[in-house]
């Protein structure tokens, strides 16, 4: 086993605390990240379900998108020239779940978008940030400040115990609903929290001054009923949840019609809306909207035991010699303690409890489409 | 009864012209909890070397391979049913395959348990 390059890795303001809790580290999206604990994946994943999780995800990005004239509702009409859904209701102290769209309609980055009253703050994945941050000083910056906050880090407590756990030390966490979002004292130290999360569970996620991370997550993890969870738990927690990771399940030449994403998109930027379009792609995604897509993401449940993961091909059947379509995300899903996929499906056969075969190892695999989330998700609404 | 190790971290226990085979417990701890087993089927003939059975943690899918040529004359079926034994016998109840070895020959080139050691440290 060679040890990974570590030496370009950058390192979250919570590296030391993983090493000291025994965490194996890997290299994703150019940081050196926990992937597992002592626990491991398995124990991670169902104590998250069980109880709590906490979550270093400080390699996202953090921005602040402020218009010049200081008016909220300018940066929100600002940021919906670049995505398809409605900026201009979120209402403040709410978050949605947004994406950035390029001129064919797919996407450049799937993020999170809240109101804290007089500026948008806005999550954005790793992988992404650089990009993301270039995208909008090279389309807002007549109208907004673009403030990349590079000095935060962020957690996120998930599972039915993380209100009870950030209760003890922030007085407004029992009061705030699914995609509440905004400032908030936690444990004394000035920190943005949202309810929201990656896993399917109720749970929370927290900005925090780099130098207070740390003192912030001992204090959470002093509590028994939170363990420290690795990214290997945060993607079996996710796909079990039926959500997307970016760069898997959706990416620059999938679209939110064809990513079965139309939820995220609000009526008032659809066909007929007040306003409608006006993102790039617009025409492609609205399009698709009115006719329907020809291919469409899709849960999938193999028949048997083997997992079946990103890349697998799919087939019609257990003979034809031409895919049908690809499992973009597979693996074990231990609260089913079964495995699970997503991928996509020409739209015809996308139907749930169709049939397709993947292609593992030489064999055809049965699976069928499944309604997504596949463990159901447990928000306060 | 002689035990051999390989540089890829399965076992071999040798007993007449048959050969047991299984992962070392320092590879299930690096595998991670063990989901899934696909063992080959009895009968068929492995090349040393060979991909022979795959097993699958909840992150990854890993290759066994056939550590010495032979003829597969039983496989482990309770790893169907159980995969966690993997975890929590990988020297013992969790075996994977027998082998009738072809050329007792390849077992030279195996390591014995102390230069196993050694492989691991």
């Amino acid at each position: 086993m060679l040890a990974h390059e570590t030496s370009q890795l950058k390192q979250t303001p919570l590296h030391a605390l993983h090493l000291a809790r025994g965490a194996k580290m890997v290299p994703f999206a150019g940081y050196d990240m926990p992937v597992q604990y002592t626990a491991g994946v398995l124990k991670e994943h169902l104590h998250t379900r069980g109880s709590a999780g906490l979550f270093d995800v400080s390699h996202m990005g953090q921005l602040v998108l402020r218009a010049k004239s200081g008016k909220v509702g300018d940066a929100a009409l600002a940021l919906e020239k670049l995505m398809p859904q409605d900026i201009v209701g979120i209402a403040p102290g709410r978050q949605r779940y947004a994406q950035f769209t390029n001129s064919d309609g797919g996407l450049l980055d799937d993020l999170m978008v809240a109101n804290f009253g007089d500026h948008l703050f806005l999550v954005v994945n790793a992988a992404c940030k650089a990009e993301d941050e270039a995208h909008l000083r090279a389309n807002l910056s007549d109208s907004c400040e673009i403030i990349p906050l590079a000095d935060r880090a962020l957690i996120a407590l998930q599972g039915p115990k993380a209100e009870q756990a950030l209760a003890k030390l922030c007085a407004d966490a029992g009061s705030m609903k699914f995609m509440d979002a905004g400032p908030r004292r936690v444990a004394d130290i000035d920190c943005f929290v949202s309810r929201s999360g990656y896993t399917g569970e109720d749970g929370f996620e927290i900005s925090v001054p780099a130098g207070k991370a740390e003192a912030l997550v001992t204090a959470l993890l002093d509590n028994p009923d939170v363990l420290p969870i690795g990214l290997g738990a945060r993607d079996s927690l996710r796909l079990e949840a039926g959500l997307c990771l970016y760069g898997h399940d959706i990416d620059t030449t999938t679209t939110p019609v064809e990513g079965a994403l139309e939820w995220s998109v609000q009526k008032v930027r659809r066909g007929g809306g007040a306003r409608a379009g006006g993102f790039p792609g617009a025409d492609k995604v609205l399009a698709q909207f009115a006719d329907g897509a020809t291919r469409r993401r899709v849960g999938l449940r193999p028949d048997g035991r083997a997992p079946v993961r990103e890349g697998a091909a799919l087939f019609a059947d257990a003979t034809s010699a031409e895919p049908i379509g690809k499992v973009t995300s597979g693996g074990f899903g231990p609260s089913l303690n079964a495995p699970v996929a997503m991928g996509y499906l020409p739209t015809a056969l996308s139907a749930v409890g169709t049939t397709v075969f993947a292609e593992v190892r030489g064999q055809r695999l049965p699976l069928k489409v499944a309604a997504t989330p596949f463990v159901p998700n447990t928000y306060k609404r | 009864m002689t035990t051999l190790y390989t540089s890829d971290h399965e076992w071999l226990r040798i007993e007449g012209d048959v050969a047991t085979i299984g992962i070392t417990d320092y590879a299930q701890s690096q595998l991670g909890d063990v989901v899934f087993v696909e063992l080959p089927k009895v009968g068929r003939s492995l090349k040393k070397a060979e991909a022979a059975a795959v097993v699958e943690s909840v992150k990854a899918a890993s290759d066994v391979y056939a550590p010495i040529t032979g003829e597969v004359v039983e496989v482990n079926e309770a790893l169907a049913a159980e995969p966690a034994l993997v975890n929590s016998d990988a020297g013992g109840k969790a075996w994977f395959f027998k082998l009738r070895i072809a050329d007792k020959g390849e077992l030279g080139g195996l390591m014995d348990e102390a230069a196993y050691a050694a492989h691991t440290a």
